[in-house]
């Protein structure tokens, strides 16, 4: 495939800015690593043109790839994504490095969340930030031998020497994660205090959902800091993705946010489509919106019951679960499948509604918003239950930019973004819907916009129903459909897609495509690099959970042990989400 | 052959409160499953009322797991005084039909309250000797909310002392012969229960345990027949609380048709039940603001309620 390549002059700087065109229309520049910093402050603080957030950090090994000719291209690839919430406009920056010199100087100064992002690229493909606060390891263990992500890195434990764990390495990890408060320099603020009390909370622990740590440094019981460590539940799917076809990593997807099931494929498909040139049916995109968003619905249930019971109310988690397992039922009944279903494919969906699925739905649709308002007496309006969250854990709305916060809990600073308005996909322009926002990010607001989202959710499920389009669930195309078996029989041209797509898998064109959802949590974006073979080249799976969880010292610095149960309760993580 | 009979009298009392209490521990599980939409323990005998002796076997044949850095006799000591303290404290509860040991003891309530000032002692001494710093803050908050709570429980007793002229728990339930203390006394009840059940560390007030925060708070290094003393101790604390309660307010074993003993186990188990049902129904709120809830609202009260006993008291001329 040809590139297009246009040099166009800066006028800021004396350095070549290039231009690249992608297959998903989002601008791209190419930069000069030391002109980097300067490009992005630029793009930040453009005032209405600005793109205030950094919605993803990545690299790109590029040493491999085929058929991919720029001017600028070294090889690696640093990518930077910038957002603007106020039309949902993204702009994408790649900085070309050479093997003999990966560094980059850090952008952790102008957006604080780049500070993980910039950990993760040393982490995976061993790119340097100069000036980084703390350059270290983040999902791999600090032992880690070599840099995952690199395509020199094996893939699978069989292609290396048998791992072995003699008695004293393993005492040397068990002492440095002992040592980690005292090694890293963060942990100062404080330090001389003789009143202060460093506790580990996690990997175990019942309110941390899921296995994470979190060092912290008490006075009594008022927080003065916190280290969040991440990478117990780090599965390598990025690398995983590389190893499998375009096809079969449909069902690892499932897995990154394991409460919102299809809501992962989504992203995933559309951008594989992109690159392929699939247009979807339009029954196949309504069928994904309603499941989309019986899983947002799933996703804020798991998240209410178990955000309350970490304020100590024992009984809506059960409550919630119950609903939760009668949404699961009309799933079951549609996928055949409960949590992870993997029920989009590319070009649509796997199969076409059962029989008398309306009904199902529709009776779903008539219980919920009764039990909703039950939830909104015991809980919300409960006095403990306001005096514990209302005012905690509170974010402005430009912190919440700056950190890279999303979705709900970006909302309930007031700003009105929601992807499926500001840049709708597959045909979430056809629905009515209100996006409901707040004035504050408390703990508090940030519950209530839940529940308001799952009544929305119910509007459009409604609509779903009400206006099925009838027609085939999945696109004719030779990537999305095998040929009508009469077709391939008669001529050559059928028969060989067809040996293609069922020997090999789908051989997707080469280009790049970077698709952004309104996951449940957040935004959620792949970044899919296809350089023409039957697996992706590169995927990179930006999550919602990654952005949020790193906010966790920023809202919980000052509080109350019990307030920072309350805060990781209300942003809504799940660890799978954050270590991938 | 008097001692021996006393003896083996309270021994039978005692035998009876643990069991009840362990049975409790059944009741709490499966009403609370009702109550959240769940079954509870169902399998272990009829409805599974025997889930009690396979917890109990259970939990006798758990290693029983002393932890290197902790302070052993300490350690030990903690769980053996809740417990005790908790037991003794039934000793003066005037259960009626001749069942209770001292009910007529002259500084019967003030036995009591002694008694559950050294339950404190066995809270936080558990969390202290732990060396753990989950348990370290559990026993903090204990010592702190407990010890608070206890100044106004004491205070709100006082008022129904000053309408029975006594301590003397038989002669309180016997004041009220006419007009249950309740009545009079509603604020002095209030402040009474809600000290009590801080005073039980129970939800909403289980900050000593704080599952969602310190994973079992003061007894996070319990195991064994240890943690089990705890563990019964708590449901001896309820039940405690819930008999004191009707003995002080509620008019003991006074009632119609039955005899007293019948009445004070109906009513006690009304309380207790309550209890549970606070547990299924209320969030826990924070530390502080237990604390200044505490000072700031029911220590006012309970003083109030003792101002105006006595104020309506001399306007009486009583």
């Amino acid at each position: 495939m040809n590139y297009p390549v246009l040099e166009v002059a800066s006028n800021a700087t004396r350095a070549t800015m290039s231009v690249e065109q992608t297959v998903d229309g989002i601008e791209t520049f190419w930069v000069h690593p030391s002109d980097i910093i300067q490009e992005l402050t630029k793009n930040k603080l453009d005032g209405q043109n600005g793109y205030p957030i950094l919605l993803d950090l990545t690299a790109l090994d590029e040493r491999s790839r085929i058929g991919f000719r720029h001017c600028m291209r070294r090889d690696f690839t640093v990518v930077y994504h910038l957002l603007r919430p106020s039309d949902g406009r993204q702009r994408r920056f790649k900085v070309p490095l050479s093997f003999d010199r990966l560094v980059i100087p850090t952008a952790s100064n102008l957006w604080p969340n780049a500070n993980w992002y910039e950990r993760e690229i040393w982490d995976m493909f061993g790119i340097e930030f100069a000036g980084h606060p703390n350059m270290t390891r983040i999902l791999m263990p600090e032992s880690w031998i070599g840099h995952p992500l690199r395509k020199d890195h094996y893939c699978r434990a069989t292609e290396k020497p048998r791992y072995t764990l003699p008695d004293r390495v393993a005492l040397d990890e068990q002492i440095s994660l002992r040592d980690l408060p005292t090694r890293r320099a963060l942990f100062d603020a404080g330090d001389a205090d003789p009143e202060t009390m460093v506790i580990n909370l996690g990997p175990n622990h019942p309110s941390l959902h899921g296995v994470l740590r979190l060092v912290v440094k008490l006075k009594g019981e008022l927080i003065v800091d916190i280290i969040p460590e991440i990478g117990f539940h780090h599965r390598g799917a990025e690398k995983i993705a590389e190893r499998q076809s375009w096809h079969s990593f449909i069902p690892y997807t499932d897995r990154i946010d394991y409460v919102a099931g299809v809501m992962n494929n989504f992203p995933y498909v559309m951008g594989v489509e992109r690159l392929a040139g699939i247009d979807v049916p339009q029954r196949a995109q309504i069928i994904r919106i309603m499941l989309a968003e019986f899983f947002r619905i799933i996703s804020h249930l798991v998240f209410f019951g178990t955000m309350v019971q970490d304020v100590g109310q024992l009984s809506p988690v059960f409550y919630a679960f119950i609903d939760r397992e009668k949404a699961l039922e009309v799933i079951e009944a549609i996928c055949g499948f409960r949590m992870h279903p993997a029920w989009f494919r590319i070009g649509g969906v796997a199969a076409d509604l059962p029989t008398g699925w309306d009904d199902l739905v529709r009776a779903f649709l008539n219980y919920l918003p009764g039990r909703l308002a039950e939830y909104e007496k015991m809980v919300m309006q409960n006095r403990i239950f306001k005096a514990r969250t209302i005012g905690i854990g509170d974010v402005s709305a430009t912190e919440a930019q700056e950190w890279g916060i999303t979705g709900p809990c970006l909302r309930a600073t007031g700003i009105n973004f929601d992807y499926r308005k500001s840049a709708p996909y597959s045909g979430y322009d056809l629905f009515e819907f209100d996006v409901p926002i707040a004035n504050r990010s408390d703990c508090y607001n940030r519950v209530r916009l839940r529940l308001d989202e799952i009544r929305e959710s119910l509007r459009i499920i409604r609509q779903c129903v009400d206006n099925m389009p009838t027609g085939p669930v999945r696109a004719a195309h030779p990537l999305a459909t095998p040929m009508p078996r009469a077709a391939m029989l008669r001529d050559i041209d059928s028969l060989i897609p067809h040996f293609l797509n069922v020997s090999w898998g789908a051989v997707v064109p080469a280009g790049e495509v970077s698709v952004t959802i309104e996951a449940t949590k957040g935004l959620n974006t792949y970044y899919l690099v296809s350089d023409g073979a039957t697996v992706p080249y590169r995927t990179r799976i930006r999550t919602p959970s990654f952005a949020h969880l790193q906010t966790i010292p920023l809202m919980s610095r000052g509080t109350y042990l019990a307030d920072l149960i309350a805060i990781i309760g209300s942003i809504d993580f799940v660890m799978a989400d954050v270590d991938r | 052959m008097s001692v021996l009979f006393a003896f083996l009298h309270a021994l039978a009392l005692l035998l009876a409160v643990v069991t009840l209490a362990a049975f409790l521990t059944w009741v709490e599980r499966r009403v609370l499953g009702f109550w959240q939409d769940r079954l509870g323990p169902n399998r272990v005998g009829w409805q599974g009322i025997l889930q009690v002796a396979a917890d109990m076997i259970k939990i006798f044949f758990k290693q029983d797991w002393i932890p290197g850095f902790a302070d052993k006799p300490t350690f030990i000591a903690a769980p053996i005084i809740v417990l005790a303290s908790v037991l003794l404290a039934f000793a003066v509860i005037p259960f009626g039909n001749g069942v209770d040991i001292v009910g007529a003891l002259n500084v019967g309530l003030l036995f009591f309250l002694g008694m559950t000032s050294l339950s404190v002692y066995g809270v936080v001494l558990a969390g202290w000797s732990s060396r753990s710093k989950f348990s370290l803050l559990g026993g903090m908050r204990a010592a702190a909310q407990m010890i608070s709570y206890e100044v106004f429980m004491g205070i709100a007793v006082i008022g129904v002392v000053m309408q029975a002229g006594s301590f003397n728990l038989e002669k309180i339930v016997a004041a009220q012969t006419h007009i249950w203390f309740i009545v009079p006394q509603f604020f002095g009840f209030l402040a009474f229960f809600i000290a009590g059940i801080a005073e039980a560390h129970r939800l909403p007030f289980d900050l000593p345990e704080g599952e969602n925060e310190l994973g079992a708070g003061f007894h996070t290094e319990y195991s064994s027949m240890k943690f089990g003393m705890f563990f019964v101790g708590e449901y001896a604390g309820i039940v405690l609380l819930s008999a004191l309660s009707v003995a002080l307010y509620f008019g003991g074993g006074h009632g119609p048709i039955f005899p007293p003993i019948i009445w004070f186990a109906l009513k006690s188990s009304f309380f207790v039940i309550f209890l549970i049902l606070l547990r299924a129904a209320l969030p826990r709120p924070r530390y502080d603001q237990l604390m200044s809830y505490g000072w700031k609202l029911m220590f006012p009260l309970a003083i109030g309620n003792l101002a105006v006993t006595g104020g309506v008291m001399i306007a009486l001329g009583q």
